[in-house]
């Protein structure tokens, strides 16, 4: 085993201990984590084992280790007075603006939008909701008063109680059908731009693209068909479709840390990049030293010259320039020059010559 | 009969932008165009050059990539930035030898020539290729281009010390077997250009 797969196995028996522990504390020594979902913790359990463990390992590649140690830089200065308001703007902006809402795959197109919302939101609610219970750290009881009202226990300490048969009550009860409502439509949505788009066609596996789709798929609707089984059919086939919604579930956690799943792991990154990008116009621009023009920031260019000679990527040239410091339109422009060179030979132009 | 390939002659060019709007037609990344096409000096020579991603056997964008985003398929395209993962940084943008990937602000994403993978995992040209009215940019077998060109097609490059391979090809002299890139500059000459404000040439240049 590397010395980079240890330290993230490490890390990942570490995180996983520590959630352990958390359940053990936060449902009073498991009095009151649920026997009938231990399945679920031990497959939460392996996610994020192998979860911390594929983050651990990506956080050791040279440009992810960079951008890891920048990012927190520059966050932390979020905190100095002479940021405080500007980056704090900035900050809220970015989560309202790209993570609740996410602008930026509205830009993409309307109904690739409306999929992943609902898919995002479906999936945060639904998460929100399942874990907490699942690891005993939320529980109802019936009030010993009333038997008609309900307390909600965090972390075993009675908190506020209400009605029943209340529209609280209804959506708090039903808030797995919203989440599974949510999703479904997201899915559905999903699959149609799949099916019906050349170029998604061309490009999506299997594995990667529609087996996300199809788990969460399942996932919902065996949920919705346990809600049915027990209101409107007497229970009918209940304990079958608990197996069966159990076994999408599980499969699901499972599956977490290898397949597209992880992006909600790791794209949170996006935000470090802001700043980052924000900190490296301060600093101020690396200009070309082939057209003398301005086109990254000094931060950036200084940190991918670290970034290459970590990756033994040698763009040092003959005569002491650097390539990583050339535009890239100037690089451009500088193949077609440079093949333009090599057929102005003597004996080329000779042969033009000899051709008149 | 040689699989098909695609081939770079930037000599060949005559800046008429087909292939820039072709390129956006290509369902993958429909409306949205793609290719770079150079000027070389405007004022001065009608020089232009188009440039496709080389497809790199070791992409330089891929390795620089702090989010993993850009994946090479099994036959050797390497695709645009993943969307659920690129994070937007640019690092692909400014380590790219070739200066092939965009950063596309209003979605923050890198998005780059994919060889119009929709196409030619099917053995159809790419768009650019299949426009191009000076062969300027060709998918043709090796055999064909043997008979057709003067020069010899080569995908070995050099920039500094580092060495990279395409899948990609450039026509160069039949004696030469890596281009290694050198800066070249072309020197300014001002007093030869024109002071005329209603010069084309030199609104073009304000204007980019």
């Amino acid at each position: 085993m590397t010395k980079e797969k240890v330290k993230a196995t490490f890390w990942a028996f570490l995180v996983t201990a520590i959630l352990a522990r958390l359940i053990v504390l936060g449902s009073r020594n498991l009095r009151n984590f649920d026997a009938a979902l231990v399945g679920y913790t031990f497959a939460t359990l392996f996610a994020v084992f192998g979860i911390t463990r594929r983050y651990a390992l990506w956080l050791q590649r040279p440009p992810t280790a960079m951008y890891w140690k920048r990012g927190w830089t520059v966050f932390w200065r979020l905190f100095r007075p002479r940021y405080l308001a500007s980056n704090g703007i900035a900050f809220v902006r970015r989560i309202v603006v790209d993570f609740a809402l996410t602008r930026f795959i509205w830009r993409r197109g309307r109904m690739r939008w409306a999929a992943h919302w609902f898919i995002l939101w479906g999936g945060v609610t639904a998460a929100a909701i399942t874990f907490p219970l699942v690891f005993g750290w939320i529980y109802f009881v019936t009030d010993a008063d009333n038997f008609d009202w309900y307390r909600i226990h965090v972390f075993g300490y009675p908190t506020f109680a209400f009605p029943i048969r209340s529209v609280f009550g209804f959506f708090v009860f039903h808030g797995l059908v919203w989440s599974s409502v949510l999703v479904v439509a997201g899915v559905l949505l999903a699959l149609r731009r799949r099916f019906r788009d050349h170029g998604a066609a061309a490009l999506q596996r299997f594995g990667e693209d529609l087996l996300p789709l199809l788990l969460l798929f399942a996932i919902s609707v065996t949920g919705l068909m346990l809600t049915a089984s027990y209101t409107w059919m007497k229970g009918y086939g209940y304990d079958f479709l608990a197996v069966l919604h159990a076994i999408t579930v599980i499969f699901t956690l499972l599956w977490l840390p290898f397949g597209k799943f992880f992006h909600i792991f790791q794209r949170p990154a996006q935000l470090g990049i802001d700043f980052y990008k924000r900190a490296g116009e301060e600093g101020g621009q690396a200009q070309c030293i082939r057209c003398g023009q301005p086109f990254a920031t000094q931060l950036q260019i200084g940190d991918l010259k670290a970034v290459q000679s970590a990756l033994c990527i040698q763009y040092g040239m003959q005569d002491g320039t650097h390539y990583q410091d050339v535009c890239p339109a100037c690089r451009r422009k500088n193949l077609a020059l440079t093949q333009d060179a090599l057929w102005r030979t003597p004996e080329a132009e000779l042969q033009r010559f000899d051709r008149f | 009969m040689s699989e098909r390939a695609f081939y770079i002659d930037y000599s060949r060019c005559i800046g008429c932008q087909s292939c820039v709007q072709a390129c956006a037609e290509c369902d993958t990344h429909r409306g949205v165009s793609l290719i770079h096409l150079e000027t070389i000096q405007r004022r001065e020579s009608v020089q232009t050059a188009p440039q496709v991603c080389m497809h790199c056997e070791d992409p330089i964008c891929a390795r620089v990539c702090p989010a993993d985003a850009i994946k090479k398929t099994p036959d050797g395209v390497v695709q645009s930035s993943l969307k659920p993962r690129c994070i937007g940084c640019s690092n692909c943008v400014l380590a790219c030898p070739f200066g092939v990937p965009r950063y596309q602000v209003e979605i923050d994403q890198m998005m780059k020539c994919d060889y119009c993978y929709d196409r030619t995992s099917v053995d159809k040209k790419p768009m650019c290729a299949t426009v191009c009215p000076s062969g300027a940019l060709t998918f043709a077998t090796a055999e064909e281009i043997q008979r057709s060109r003067r020069g010899i097609a080569i995908n070995s490059w050099k920039f500094g010390n580092e060495v990279v391979k395409t899948k990609v090809f450039v026509i160069v002299p039949r004696e030469v077997e890596r281009v290694n890139v050198d800066l070249v500059q072309i020197s300014p000459t001002p007093s030869a250009l024109s002071e005329d404000p209603y010069d084309v040439a030199l609104m073009l240049e304000s204007v980019e």
